[in-house]
């Protein structure tokens, strides 16, 4: 199987892609798929999951049972490698408050690390689909056009029909359990698309019941996990029509997928390959069409370019060799994270580019955006002593999506945006924070009463977080830094980021929101609640989802790619991961990753037909 | 250090993060002075899928008296009762040694509390009856804990051992209900596979005034 040195590579390609993540996997499948020959680039290890996921190991096998350090930040067992807050050798550059100057990014935990943005990145092959929690909800029809409809941020240059097709796609492809209810700006899927959704978890029916007087909707979230195995006779024909040897592939490899078993934490990944990680879903049908080469271990540099403005291919660094390398393709196409790939075009400085290719706009860099995030925890007396029942596997069953629209439209909120409601609680493996949160109800104690307390209070706590969308500002992005380069002597990126009052505000709502929630349920609230949104709203970059700085739009005057991903400035040069979003609703933005890319690959397929490239 | 990969879902990790950099300011600063150990971290691609033993990744600290300390106050916190064994038949011991010996910042924080605490607790022990605190009975033991069992009512005078009690009762449940054992006595009952996921049973239902699903 192609996974190769960079010795072994070929001397040119159809395409090259940068990074292994959702947004160049979807787009190498795509391509491969489609016949064309393509390189991918990916700077971390070779990862095997199917080898290497710890799927039952227990916490108490693992060094301080299993729980976060500097060095894992979300647990030992987690599907992280060479990643988290900081990644080993490639510093990027923060403002901390009450600090002047720039100052090294480092980890949330570490003293001070009041950072303006926090940078969360993995290095290993398929990125942080490894780890990723797969809720994968749709952008609806306001999302892509919310100035037209607010006046505020950005209009995309495509509408939801537009994409809808392609998020059928790839929920087909991927597989996402989930269920069609007709909610307003929650789209629904074709049908025969979603996979049945699993019963709901008791605190979430419970938070469904008592809730609902509040006007909060509970319904099946969609995850990108196999409730059941996938429809490997009709599914092929609807993912590649007319392509026989590409239904064979895909049939074959829906048929290696197991469903789930609903036992083991999703977050380390999942060696049967029943929910979507691009290491057991996108890359082995890709490789075994022959057409794909990966070579790991590739810190791309720069995009090279011709006299023509063309780009040529791509300059890398073998890191275990520590030479440069070039590779040729006939497109190039970044997807190697928002501001990865930003971090490239800007780097790409030519006499025809002086300031980095594809921006001739200026607007490389700009409007970065992550998702508001707030949460609230509780205690639920209902929900003691309940008798022990198993609610292990796939995460979240259900949550609440935004339920204000109108209101909000009609100028009774002070914040221009929605956010939806992912409720936590259940009885899980238990973890090093259990005797603390007894400790909150009970003030503490020990002996066999605090046994008993341990009992009883086990699966009574809820915790209410919430997802919501970000605005597009002028004052947030990233540029390099003039003075400062990674251990590979690439020029690396510092962060400006702020807050509009609509994501203050927003947060604040959240917190409001989650008390009345908690207090519905007869509960008692656990964490702190703020009033002000700016105390209750997780740091820039906290909730990881990354989008913005290589924006998409109708106009090259103000935009950096056209309605394909492609740059305006060079049309063989494309962008496919969250770059291109010019909004970032509270839907979480791995799956429209994945649409918009599969729609520029296609585009890329035909215009390599007709010898538009 | 609230953290755990086992239900590592990514939200859940945030809050718990979000809470401890609440307060790490604050350690950091009782932290200071506290002299660092030689050990080495895991590091960021750990082997995972293998089971580790306290002692794999670093050197242990707890004397033999330090232990028979531990193993007294993680069974008076734990002890044995008609469910379960005490905490010290799990293991437990070893883990509160292999945290404080791990080459990380909470860690290090809990080290030096958890070391001033046994200290504290010995010198407390001898100063109330003479004797050292595993050689105590119940009634004695408790005497002391009542005093620092809840840090939010302890006397001013024993704030600081009750930090201590706080943090040592973190680790001892946070070891205890790590293994099996402590699984079945709480009432963990996962990790198994199924072929569906069934839903809450119906009693879970009636109890909760939910028809069934
Ligand atoms: C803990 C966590 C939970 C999440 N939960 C969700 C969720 O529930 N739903 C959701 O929609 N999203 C979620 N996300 C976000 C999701 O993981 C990302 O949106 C998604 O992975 C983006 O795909 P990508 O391909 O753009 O980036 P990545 O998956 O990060 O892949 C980029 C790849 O490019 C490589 N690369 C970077 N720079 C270079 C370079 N210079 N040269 C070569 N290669 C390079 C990287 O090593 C990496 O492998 C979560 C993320 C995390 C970390
Ligand atoms: S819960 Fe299911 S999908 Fe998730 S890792 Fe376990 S088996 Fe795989």
């Amino acid at each position: 199987m192609p996974i190769i040195t960079s010795s072994k590579s070929k001397i040119s390609y159809d395409v090259i892609v940068v990074g292994s993540g959702a947004a160049g996997s979807q787009t190498a499948y795509t391509l491969t798929m489609g016949g064309a020959k393509v390189l991918m680039l990916e700077a971390g290890r070779d990862y095997d999951p199917v080898k290497e996921t710890p799927m039952f190991q227990t916490n108490a096998q693992a060094p301080l049972a299993a729980s976060n350090t500097p060095d894992k930040h979300f647990g030992f067992h987690d599907a992280t490698v060479d990643g988290g807050w900081r990644v080993p050798n490639e510093p990027y550059y923060v403002k901390r408050a009450g600090q002047s100057g720039w100052q090294e990014g480092t980890d949330w935990i570490a003293p001070g690390s009041n950072q303006n943005w926090m940078w969360w990145r993995s290095r290993m092959l398929g990125g942080r689909t490894n780890h990723w929690g797969r809720i994968s909800l749709r952008m609806g029809p306001y999302d892509f056009k919310p100035r037209s409809r607010d006046g505020l941020g950005l209009d995309w240059p495509i509408n939801y029909s537009d994409l809808a097709p392609y998020y059928d796609k790839v929920e087909l492809l991927i597989g996402v359990y989930g269920s069609n209810e007709g909610m307003e700006n929650t789209p629904d899927s074709s049908p025969g698309t979603l996979l049945e959704p699993p019963k709901p978890h008791a605190h979430e029916l419970y938070s469904k019941k008592m809730c609902a007087s509040l006007g909060i909707p509970f319904m099946p979230i969609h995850r990108a996990v196999l409730s059941v195995k996938q429809d490997h006779v009709n599914a092929p024909a609807k993912l590649h029509p007319g392509n026989e040897r590409a239904q064979k592939i895909i049939a074959k490899h829906m048929q290696l997928r197991a469903a789930c078993f609903w036992a083991t934490p999703c977050g380390r990944g999942c060696s049967t390959r029943a929910n979507y990680q691009s290491t057991t879903v996108h890359l082995p049908p890709a490789l075994e069409t022959g057409n794909l080469d990966i070579v790991p271990n590739a810190m791309v540099r720069e995009v090279t370019t011709n006299g023509a403005g063309k780009a040529t291919g791509i300059i890398y660094i073998d890191k275990i060799s520590g030479q440069e390398v070039s590779a040729k393709g006939r497109i190039i196409v970044l997807a190697a994270s928002g501001c990865e790939s930003a971090r490239i075009l800007l780097n790409s400085q030519s006499k025809l580019f002086p300031n980095g290719l594809g921006n001739s706009s200026g607007k490389v860099g700009r409007y970065l955006m992550d998702t508001v995030g707030a949460s609230v925890s509780g205690q639920i007396p209902a929900l003691e002593n309940l008798p022990p029942h198993n609610t292990d596997g796939a995460g979240t069953h259900y949550y609440a999506p935004w339920w204000l629209y109108k209101e909000q439209l009609a100028g009774k909120l002070n914040f221009a945006r929605g956010y939806h409601i992912e409720p936590g609680g259940g009885r899980d493996m238990p973890g090093m924070g259990i005797a603390e949160d007894v400790a909150k109800i009970t003030g503490g104690g020990y002996g066999k009463k605090f046994k008993e307390d341990m009992r009883r209070y086990y699966g009574s706590f809820v915790n209410y977080d919430g997802r919501g969308e970000m605005i597009p500002n002028e004052n947030s992005y990233c540029e390099i830094d003039p003075e400062r380069k990674d251990k590979w002597g690439i020029p690396v990126l510092r962060f400006h980021f702020q807050w509009s009052d609509h994501e203050i505000n927003q947060a604040a709502h959240m917190h409001k929101t989650f008390k009345d929630m908690i207090g519905a349920m007869g509960g008692r609230v656990t964490s702190v609640v703020e009033t002000d949104g700016r105390k209750a709203i997780y740091p820039p970059g906290a909730i990881i989802h990354e989008v913005g700085t290589t924006c998409i739009g109708a106009d090259p005057k103000n935009s950096v790619l056209n309605l394909w991903c492609q740059a305006w400035d060079v049309n063989n040069l494309y962008v496919t991961d969250g770059g291109p979003f010019v909004s970032n609703a509270d839907k979480n933005p791995t799956l429209s990753i994945m649409a918009l890319a599969w729609r520029s690959a296609d585009h890329m397929l035909d215009e390599l037909k007709k010898g538009n490239i | 250090m609230n953290l755990e990969s086992g239900k590592l879902d990514r939200r859940e990790a945030i809050r718990m993060v979000f809470a401890a950099a609440a307060t790490i300011s604050v350690l950091n600063q009782q932290s200071f002075g506290a002299t660092p150990l030689p050990a080495q971290p895991y590091g960021t691609d750990a082997l995972l899928r293998k089971d580790y033993k306290p002692g794999d990744f670093w050197p242990l600290t707890l004397s033999d008296e330090q232990k028979v300390t531990t193993r007294a106050l993680a069974d008076l916190i734990l002890p044995e009762d008609d469910t379960s064994v005490a905490a010290s038949k799990v293991g437990v011991v070893d883990f509160i040694d292999e945290w404080i010996s791990a080459p990380y910042e909470l860690q290090q924080t809990d080290r030096k509390r958890v070391l001033d605490g046994l200290r504290w607790l010995e010198a407390e022990s001898r100063k109330r009856f003479l004797k050292t605190f595993a050689d105590l009975n119940r009634t004695d033991q408790s005497s002391i804990a009542d005093d620092i069992c809840n840090l939010g009512s302890a006397r001013s005078e024993f704030k600081i051992p009750a930090e201590f009690f706080a943090a040592f009762r973190n680790l001892t449940a946070g070891g205890y209900y790590a293994t099996q054992k402590g699984w079945k006595d709480i009432g963990y009952v996962g990790n198994v596979v199924l072929f569906q996921f069934p839903g809450p049973p119906r009693t879970v239902l009636e109890k909760l005034g939910l028809e069934k699903n």
